[in-house]
């Protein structure tokens, strides 16, 4: 039995093997054989065949659900969850690869995700504090002295020490600091010009208690049985720094496609695109088969750096004169053609049928050629 | 504080200390006729600003003033104002109306009903249904429908064709239409006649039978009777009135109305001119088509002199420039009319009549945003039947209700069907309408169900339709969007000078568009050949010689029968087939400074 369907191991893909495996269990051998060339039949049946135009296929194939995505959600809020774009917005966002999304968000999984208490404390450890939310930060022009009133309930709220507040302050300015009452951090600062003083109150008010920088909120969130801390703001390499103990790095994930390009590399900025652009299409109830944004995500990445579709990136850099001048900018590319004397191929559709010409797609593929005698 | 700030039409003009004082001395005075009525003012006490308008282009709307919870419209005036004692004009001029502006009506507090007032209201509708416009107004039981409809039906009675003007047998619009037999509605509301719809109805009142007809009213397509359309049901009249004059030019020369000699350049063959009479022009009650000249008329040439055909200069000849019918219309010369233009020019017009009679494809509506397109003319003997011998003039998809929640449209559909039995008319005015049970009672005392449906027989082959029908009369209009006038198809014909690509619209018998889309989909299915077809070989292609060592569009000169490079003058060249746009590319890229050179390589 399983010598039939050895034969096929390298015919068929695996998935579809193990698939007629199931549900030919009962089946004699000449019938399981049958069924084996059968499906083999079919399946290189739907094969793409050479000269498939599969680029406006993909194209067609995710642009008419996105029609009817423009109808349907621009926001949506949850209660304990932040508001994210989704729908269409989040779609160009994809495509147009923006520096930073509307809304930048990670992801980030504890080493023990099934405890609450424990998630809960390392997100407080992530967030980011910085001193103006707990304390308010007064210049005395006269004596030359800046206040730093802490807020004592707000400082208990959070769980710090006064104590640790006081030297974090004074190693950012590397200077001595009072204490007079019970909130009132004062730095004496022998300065004589009022742009000094203000230097010292910007750097104090940069001063960052705890947490991560640009982990503006950090919430936890239960998805699929496990407690998960979802981050408005990112910081992926400084997430990555932290200690193996407190969280499982293999699982963090972040929805800046930038920013894992810088971090991970291309092939984990194309795996986030892919995954991205799915999430919006499945969210919106609409079904695309992945080969087709897998062709998206594949020519927005191919080049090494994850460029935009568009007079930037993916269409702005085709290599035809005439393609080019067809999409966006006319005389710019003409003029910058004509400078560089560059030649056009006539490789491309558009090109082709700008001068008219059978395009190298279909039954345009088809060429003939001479025999020598 | 500089105070409240107060604007003039929209400009600053200066501060106030006490801006309600202000605003009341303001409509104080409005009241008493010392400020013209429409000036308006509004007072933002947030904002701390005062609007007076006083400009054009603001949407006015009349209210009784009410004070301490009493409107000061009283019986004493209704009374002197149906003795025709008493004015609407006076009313406004003695404070007891007064017009708002939409800024105003911030300020107001406006009761809909007199038994709603209270204290605090600063005026009274002087009808609920005044929140509409003048097309809401005249559709039946609006509040019925679903809220988009309600527009939808306003947008559509603009566009349907009726009794427009009464002096339409003097008028010489450039296009009109008149309908034949145009109705009062049966169901109609109270603002007919304020609104000069009565005097002017622009529809006819359909017997509708509510039900599907052999497949031939799906998706908003309706079903007509033949025989109802025989007898005249939608049936209109097309006007079209051509001009022209005898234009007069610098140096005394001028156009002449006469029949054009055949030696005249542009001479469009005998057969076009036979209609005209010897001044040039046509008399009433010819029937003509497309090309067929109307008014004769020539020009003086552009050039004194120009090259005749075998060299030397010779005087030259007259242009033709006569008036012709346009191209697809037809019908009959209904009035020509010879008069004087401003500058003083003989000026001719001539006013074709069609009769348009409704065909499949012309479009008509009811009042609730319920619009079709006739599907199918229908012999009468083929239409449904009821028991006391009733034939539908028309038959509307079911499907057409449920989504859209056109309630309004079914009670007219009764309401109607008791006016037609009881001869009278059914008010159906907008809040304040006669109710649906009062129209069942009445229907159910006529011996007809007070439902609305009726037991009706199939025309074809007379057995009893199983469903109970619902039937009642609806007024429809006819929508000027006629298919006679929209039909379009081309396989040959005229194409633009520049591109040498087919020319659009109909107008110019066009070709239909291949658009980028379409493109699109040829490339995904992989068809280059026919792509090609479509983009090249049915469009603009053209064959041109060119220089293989230069790679430029060699001259071809068809006199000498002798094509050669311009650059390097090589009569080696051969043709290769490009779009004519392609073409125009290269040489518009020349005049940018751009020298573009073909690489020519063979085929195989
Ligand atoms: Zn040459």
């Amino acid at each position: 039995m399983e010598k039939v369907f050895e034969a096929y191991k390298d015919k068929i893909p695996k998935s579809i093997l193990e698939e007629v495996i199931e549900k030919t269990k009962g089946m004699n051998k000449s019938e399981i054989k049958k069924m084996l060339e059968k499906v083999r039949e079919e399946y290189e049946k739907s094969l793409l065949d050479i000269g498939e135009a599969v680029g406006i296929v993909a194209a067609q194939s995710i642009g008419e659900p996105g029609t009817q995505m423009t109808m349907k959600t621009f926001h949506f809020a949850g209660v304990a969850e932040l508001a994210v774009p989704q729908g269409l917005p989040r779609f160009i966002e994809l495509v147009d690869v923006r520096r930073a999304p509307k809304m930048p968000m990670m992801w980030i999984y504890t080493k023990d995700p099934k405890d609450y208490e424990k998630t809960v404390e390392i997100a407080k450890k992530i967030e980011e504090l910085e001193i103006t939310k707990i304390a308010a930060i007064r210049e005395d022009f006269i004596k030359k002295r800046i206040h730093v009133l802490v807020d004592m309930d707000k400082l208990k709220e959070e769980g710090l020490d006064f104590e640790e507040i006081k030297k974090r302050l004074e190693k950012a300015v590397r200077k001595k600091a009072k204490v007079e009452g019970e909130n009132d951090i004062v730095f004496d600062l022998k300065v004589s010009t009022l742009k000094a003083l203000r230097r010292y109150t910007n750097k104090l008010e940069e001063v960052r208690i705890k947490g991560v920088p640009n982990i503006k909120k950090a919430a936890v969130i239960k998805q699929d049985g496990e407690y998960v801390i979802q981050t408005e703001g990112t910081n992926l390499k400084g997430i990555m720094a932290l200690s193996d103990k407190l969280i499982d790095k293999r699982r963090v994930r972040c929805n800046n496609v930038k920013e894992i390009e810088e971090v991970l590399g291309i092939e984990a900025a194309r795996e986030t695109l892919l995954r991205e652009a799915k999430a919006v299409l499945d969210n919106q109830g609409l079904t695309v088969d992945v080969r087709h944004l897998m062709l998206l995500v594949d020519s927005m990445t191919a080049s090494g750096v994850v460029r935009p579709v568009g007079r930037q990136g993916v269409s702005g850099m085709k290599s035809s004169v005439f393609a080019r001048a067809a999409f966006e900018e006319t005389v710019r590319h003409l003029l910058d053609a004509a400078l560089r004397g560059e030649k056009d191929g006539l490789k491309g559709v558009t090109e082709n049928i700008i001068v008219g010409q059978p395009i190298p797609i279909g039954t345009g593929t088809v060429g003939l050629i001479m025999k020598k005698k | 504080m500089l105070g409240t700030s107060v604007y003039l039409n929209g400009k600053l003009i200066g501060f106030h200390n006490n801006p309600k004082d202000l605003v009341q001395t303001i409509r104080d005075r409005r009241r008493n006729g010392k400020l013209p009525y429409e000036v308006t003012v509004a007072y933002y006490e947030d904002r701390n600003e005062v609007y007076i308008n006083a400009d054009e282009g603001r949407a006015l709307r009349p209210l009784i003033i009410v004070e301490k919870g009493k409107p000061k419209l009283t019986k004493e005036h209704i009374k002197l104002l149906k003795e025709g004692k008493l004015s609407f004009d006076d009313l406004v001029k003695n404070g007891i109306i007064e017009y708002l502006d939409a800024e105003e009506e911030e300020n107001a507090y406006i009761a809909i009903t007199e038994d709603e007032l209270t204290e605090e209201h600063t005026h009274l509708e002087i009808h609920p249904a005044l929140i509409l416009g003048v097309c809401s107004i005249i559709s039946p039981y609006p509040e019925h429908n679903s809220a988009p409809r309600v527009p939808m039906t306003s947008a559509m009675i603009k566009q349907s064709l009726g009794l427009y003007a009464l002096n339409y047998r003097l008028r010489t619009d450039t296009q009109s239409h008149i309908m034949y037999y145009p109705h009062v509605p049966i169901v109609k509301t109270k603002f007919h006649k304020i609104v000069g719809a009565e005097g002017k109805p622009a529809g006819q009142n359909f017997i509708v039978a509510i039900m599907p007809y052999r497949g031939y009213n799906i998706n908003d397509a309706i079903v007509l009777n033949k025989a109802s359309v025989e007898r005249g049901l939608g049936r209109t009249v097309y006007f079209r009135t051509y001009e022209t004059q005898e234009r007069r030019y610098p140096g005394g020369q001028k156009d002449k109305f006469e029949r054009p000699k055949p030696e005249i350049s542009g001479y469009r063959g005998d057969e076009a001119y036979r209609f005209l009479d010897e001044n040039g022009i046509i008399e009433p009650e010819f029937k003509v088509n497309g090309g067929d000249v109307v008014v004769g008329k020539t020009s003086p040439p552009r050039f004194l002199e120009e090259i005749g055909e075998f060299g030397g200069m010779i005087e030259e000849k007259r242009r033709e420039n006569s008036l012709a019918i346009k191209q697809g219309e037809s019908g009959y010369v209904d009035l020509v009319l010879i008069t004087e233009s401003e500058s003083g020019n003989r000026l001719v017009k001539v006013r074709t009549r069609k009769e348009m009679v409704p065909e499949i494809g012309d479009k008509f509506a009811a009042r609730h945003g319920q619009k079709g397109v006739v599907g199918l003319l229908v012999p009468q003997e083929d239409m449904p039947f009821s028991q006391s011998g009733i034939i539908p003039d028309m038959c509307m998809n079911p499907h057409a209700i449920p989504s859209r929640m056109t309630v309004g449209y079914l009670l007219e559909a009764l309401g109607a069907k008791v006016g037609s039995l009881a001869g009278r008319h059914i008010d159906g005015t907008p809040f304040d309408n006669e109710k649906e049970r009062d129209l069942r009672e009445e229907l159910k005392r006529y011996g007809f169900k007070p439902n609305g449906t009726e037991i009706l027989y199939d025309g074809v082959t007379g057995e009893r339709i199983k469903a109970e029908i619902y039937v009642g009369v609806i007024y429809y209009q006819k929508l000027k969007h006629l298919v006679s006038m929209k039909m379009h198809a081309r396989a040959r014909g005229p194409v633009q000078i520049l591109t040498r690509q087919p020319t659009e619209g109909r107008a110019r018998e066009g070709g239909l568009r291949f658009g980028e889309m379409e493109r699109d989909c040829l490339i995904g299915h992989g068809t280059s050949m026919l792509l090609m077809e479509r983009l090249l070989e049915e469009s603009d292609k053209v064959t041109e010689m060119v220089c293989p060592r230069c790679g430029i569009i060699a001259i071809n000169d068809q006199i000498r029968k002798k094509a050669y490079c311009p650059v390097c003058g090589s009569t080696e060249v051969y043709p290769i087939d490009m779009s004519y746009a392609f073409k125009l590319l290269l040489n518009e890229l020349i005049s940018m400074g751009i020298l573009p050179k073909l690489n020519l390589t063979d085929k195989v």
